[in-house]
């Protein structure tokens, strides 16, 4: 078992002095929900009325409504971005040497989805700190209660992340990761909008975004910083958490993954 | 016979044969020379005995244990240094050593001890804190056996370690390596090219189109005829 806490310690460890190094991709990571945040969310203040539906109990501003989403849209490009060092280490050569460890592949690749995981809540709560200043705050609780919600999304996006990159052969290939993962999963699911105003104007397009894991990542992480549990929610990000960790423990499998396919 | 032991190996990429009923033994404490133009088949060879692939046909066996049936026995007897370097250029030598020493489990004391005794033999222990970046190619290239050395092994794998390296830097390596063979007692399996990089002594396995077309000391092998004139003789006949 030790074994098994160093690897993850130090796995997690070169993720974190990666991170460190990256200053632009920690700013990026900021700045991007923060633009939606002040520009995106102040713009449609007025214009889109939310009705009181749970977790909320009272009338809610467009900007208190857009967070949880913002959370959501975090951990989901860090988990691209995991896809994409991922990638990258595939290019450069490094994952070998983490292939070639006698430890077992599914807890090597774990350890990265952990390692993943920790890069995101700390984005998150960096986040939910500025946004506490902007004036946009949450329940003391909700602050606790949200780290368990980050870690089940961010290991359902971190596994998304290492199923993708099991397919993606080249870094070059990863713009298309952006055009038809990332957007349409944003775009399509309630981190933006609710529901029922999808529904309002498309039937379909409602049933896509029900449909959608990210969905219920961020009704999850939405719940939670109200201190507040959404079963369905947590039991759908599970299960979509699961079956990607199986694509992608497929995916990085010796007799059948990319790695052999590509010779 | 523990050492490594490689039976009738075939592999192929899709209806591309790439190695073909590949046999070999190397015992322990053995240097063995794999001798192969570029395209032979050592680089799909080395994906097999570190088990990025799997075998499609055949059986492997690394210090006594069966790659396919036990993987995890095997690849902690195996050290590896592959063609392209995996060190992570922005992290330090020693953090470089520390992070594979944890990938085989060893941490703490055990591992710093175990790293500077690596980096050491390998005369790199004054620059172990010096970023992987800033070295050249053959102090990078003796990190990465330092580093294959810190799980004790008694395998070693070197695919193609010299290439990109100038004459001083390839000849301080394969001394190096020879070393370890006399001095540690590992088997050692060199995949290369370049003919000047194996002594008469070594024993010497040619590789060309995926099939073996000797396999023998190389000295008893090439007779009176240097080796390079051997090697092109053998692979033209053969092309």
């Amino acid at each position: 078992m030790t074994a098994y806490l160093t690897a993850l310690y130090a796995i997690t460890l070169r993720e974190a002095l990666r991170f460190t190094r990256q200053r632009g991709r920690f700013v990026a990571a900021l700045v991007r929900p923060l633009v939606w945040l002040v520009v995106f969310a102040a713009g449609f203040r007025a214009a889109l009325g939310l009705s009181i539906t749970p977790p909320y109990q009272t009338y809610i501003t467009y900007d208190i409504y857009i967070v949880p989403g913002l959370c959501g849209m975090i951990v989901l490009f860090n988990g691209m971005q995991s896809s994409l060092s991922l990638v990258y280490d595939r290019e450069m050569g490094s994952m070998r040497l983490l292939l070639t460890s006698p430890l077992p592949r599914w807890w090597l690749l774990t350890c990265r989805l952990i390692a993943s995981t920790v890069i995101s809540c700390f984005q998150v709560y960096t986040f939910l700190a500025i946004a506490a200043l902007y004036g946009i705050t949450f329940p003391l609780l909700g602050y606790i209660a949200v780290l368990p919600a980050l870690v089940l999304a961010g290991v359902m996006l971190g596994a998304l992340g290492l199923a993708l990159s099991s397919t993606i052969s080249q870094l070059e290939n990863f713009a298309g990761v952006m055009n038809f993962v990332i957007f349409p999963m944003f775009f399509l699911s309630s981190a933006l909008y609710p529901l029922w105003k999808m529904a309002e104007s498309s039937a379909l397009l409602h049933d896509i975004c029900a449909l959608n894991p990210f969905t219920h990542a961020v009704e999850v992480i939405r719940f939670a910083l109200y201190a507040q549990t959404n079963w369905t929610a947590a039991g759908w990000t599970c299960l979509a958490g699961a079956v990607l960790m199986g694509l992608a423990l497929w995916g990085y499998d010796p007799a059948r993954g990319l790695l052999q396919r590509k010779g | 016979m523990s050492g490594l032991s490689v039976q009738s190996l075939c592999f192929t990429y899709g209806a591309k044969q790439a190695l073909d009923g590949v046999s070999f033994d190397v015992a322990p404490g053995e240097f063995c020379a794999l001798l192969g133009p570029n395209g032979a088949g050592k680089s799909t060879l080395m994906s097999l005995l570190t088990r990025l692939f799997t075998t499609q046909q055949g059986r492997i066996r690394g210090a006594g244990h069966d790659l396919a049936r036990t993987p995890r026995k095997a690849l902690a007897q195996i050290g590896v240094v592959f063609q392209q370097t995996t060190l992570d250029l922005d992290l330090s030598v020693y953090r470089n050593l520390s992070y594979f020493a944890a990938l085989h489990g060893i941490s703490g004391r055990e591992a710093h001890d175990r790293i500077m005794a690596a980096l050491e033999r390998l005369d790199m222990a004054d620059r172990a804190h010096e970023r992987a970046r800033d070295l050249n190619g053959g102090h990078r290239r003796r990190t990465e056996i330092a580093r294959c050395l810190i799980h004790r092994p008694s395998v070693l794998l070197l695919d193609e370690p010299t290439v990109g390296l100038d004459a001083a830097a390839r000849r301080a390596i394969t001394d190096h390596v020879h070393d370890l063979t006399s001095t540690e007692g590992l088997t050692v399996l060199w995949a290369t090219h370049l003919s000047d990089e194996v002594r008469d002594s070594d024993r010497l396995i040619v590789l060309h189109q995926g099939r073996i077309l000797a396999d023998g000391n190389c000295g008893a092998l090439r007779g009176p005829t240097p080796l390079p004139d051997y090697f092109l003789t053998l692979t033209g006949a053969s092309a």
